[in-house]
């Protein structure tokens, strides 16, 4: 594994976010390697949207640098839109548009943003509705399609622009129980093709199976960080023991068996 | 026929001169609509600026056009300016102005709120997907504004054909001052005149607005999310 993962896509060095006077990041560091998958857990309210908003620079930042195989990610700076192309980002609520069909919301950036040609972009628009399993819903609006559906076309919506990473939050929080599966079977099979990604998530057997590396995020900094096997089973910080105790129920019957 | 009083509609040309003030009532209206349209959209992007002044200011329009009944701004615009200032303004002029201004509310009030109606994360998805502020307006905002807006407009449309009839108080000839000539000039012949003119007023104003009412809530429909 070491070897392929040598090629250095995104680098966060010292971030520092705050809104007014509350900081909600506090010194962030972060190295990601091409086909890495990080998860990134934590209790709510601890920054983890607001770390992947600033990686696409939909906020503005205090302090520290962000930046995309070497150029600087700059909400304001005009190459800002070039950069986005390179980040495909899924938010919770799915924002699809709601105007556009299935297809005319993931080809509206290609053609627009890429200036592909329509021909181009609609086959491999299908090609990854193929893969989803959701072809046949096209030529379908956001209001006819579930949640889970509305999740896979947002995420196809941002593989189609073919980005060198992917940044996932909590794509499945506002789900139905039986609809995170077939979303988070979506991502699974992007990491195994090697995809590269950011995933904020709170479904825990999903962040084992699916990352190579844990942040464990609490109070805007980063309290720790291993590899999933170690991470889940022997937590090194008070913290995160905490955290991870909060996914565990004790039983309050008893049954004799 | 003599029961209900119509037969007064059917003598000399008393038809062709309610039609004629039809005309009138939708010629007002037209012409105060494209104003209020116009100037609403303007008054409504305004609105949607933070800036503290222009929200009192905006504030307190939206307020006077509120309590103010339309029938005294009409009387205000028309006999008081005459008054005051010596103008020379026609009672039409006097209606459109006085329309506009309430219709440029309404509108802007509309326009103000199917705006800020879209989510931000609307925005957000379209500059994430490396969009431009030009091209997440022209791609996603304003084609989702103005699905939101033309329903709502169009229902503005009928309520100021309706509200026109007020003008024959200031003495414009439309089709409910027609009418009344009508009643007045057969109360001999059609003692119950009162009741089949104004029944075929009120036809009038349907068929007017009902077909405009019927694309609004079609256009609804079709568009709601
Ligand atoms: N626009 C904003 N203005 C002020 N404070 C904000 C804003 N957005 C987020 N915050 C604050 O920043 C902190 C981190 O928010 P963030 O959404 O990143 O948390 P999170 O880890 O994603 O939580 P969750 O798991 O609930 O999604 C929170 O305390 C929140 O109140
Ligand atoms: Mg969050």
């Amino acid at each position: 594994m070491a070897e392929l993962l040598k090629e250095e896509l995104l680098r966060i060095e010292h971030l520092r976010k705050a809104y007014d006077n509350t900081v909600v990041l506090k010194d962030i560091s972060l190295t990601v390697h091409k086909g890495e998958v990080i998860v990134v857990i934590g209790p709510s309210g601890c920054g983890k949207s607001t770390l992947l908003r600033c990686i696409n620079g939909l906020e503005p930042i205090q302090g520290g640098k962000i930046t995309l195989r070497g150029q600087e990610i700059d909400g304001n700076s005009k190459d800002i839109a070039q950069i986005r192309q390179k980040l495909g980002m899924v938010f919770q609520n799915y924002e699809l548009f709601p105007h556009k069909t299935v297809l005319q919301n993931i080809m509206l950036a290609p053609m627009k943003v890429q200036k592909r040609p329509k021909d181009e972009v609609e086959a491999q628009a299908k090609q990854l509705l193929e893969r989803v399993g959701l072809l046949e819903k096209k030529d379908s609006y956001p209001r006819q399609l579930s949640g889970g559906q509305k999740q896979r076309v947002a995420i196809v919506r941002a593989l189609c622009m073919n980005p060198e990473m992917m940044l996932f939050d909590e794509v499945t929080a506002a789900l139905d129980p039986e609809m995170v599966r077939e979303v988070l079977d979506t991502i699974l099979e992007l990491a195994k093709a090697g995809g590269t990604m950011i995933i904020v998530t709170h479904e825990m057997s999903f962040a084992k199976a699916v990352s190579d590396r844990v942040l464990f995020l609490d109070g805007g900094e980063i309290v720790e960080e291993a590899v999933p096997e170690k991470f889940f089973s022997d937590p090194q910080t008070e913290r995160a023991k905490r955290f991870l105790r909060t996914f565990e129920y004790d039983a309050v019957k008893h049954h004799d068996i | 026929m003599q029961a209900l009083g119509i037969d007064a509609l059917f003598r000399g040309s008393n038809f062709l001169r309610l039609l004629g003030g039809l005309g009138v009532t939708l010629e007002l209206s037209l012409i105060s609509v494209i104003f209020s349209i116009l100037l609403g959209i303007i008054f409504g992007v305004i609105m949607t600026f933070k800036n503290p002044v222009v929200k009192v200011l905006s504030r307190i329009y939206l307020e006077i056009v509120r309590i103010m009944p339309q029938m005294v701004l009409l009387f205000v615009v028309f006999f008081g300016t005459t008054r005051l200032f010596g103008w020379n303004l026609s009672a039409e002029a006097a209606c459109v102005i006085v329309f506009t201004f309430w219709g440029t509310a309404e509108m802007g009030d509309l326009v103000r709120g199917a705006v800020t109606a879209i989510p931000k994360h609307q925005y957000e998805s379209s500059y994430a997907l490396g969009m431009s502020k030009a091209q997440t307006y022209y791609h996603i905002i304003v084609p989702q504004t103005l699905r939101r807006l033309i329903p709502l407009s169009i229902n503005l449309v009928t309520r100021m054909i309706k509200t026109t009839s007020l003008v024959m108080m200031i003495g414009v000839v439309e089709v409910l001052k027609v009418s009344q000539q009508i009643i007045e000039a057969n109360r001999m012949t059609s003692p119950n005149g009162a009741f089949g003119i104004y029944a075929v007023v009120f036809l009038l104003y349907f068929i007017a607005c009902w077909p405009i009412s019927l694309l609004a809530g079609h256009l609804e429909k079709k568009w709601s999310n």
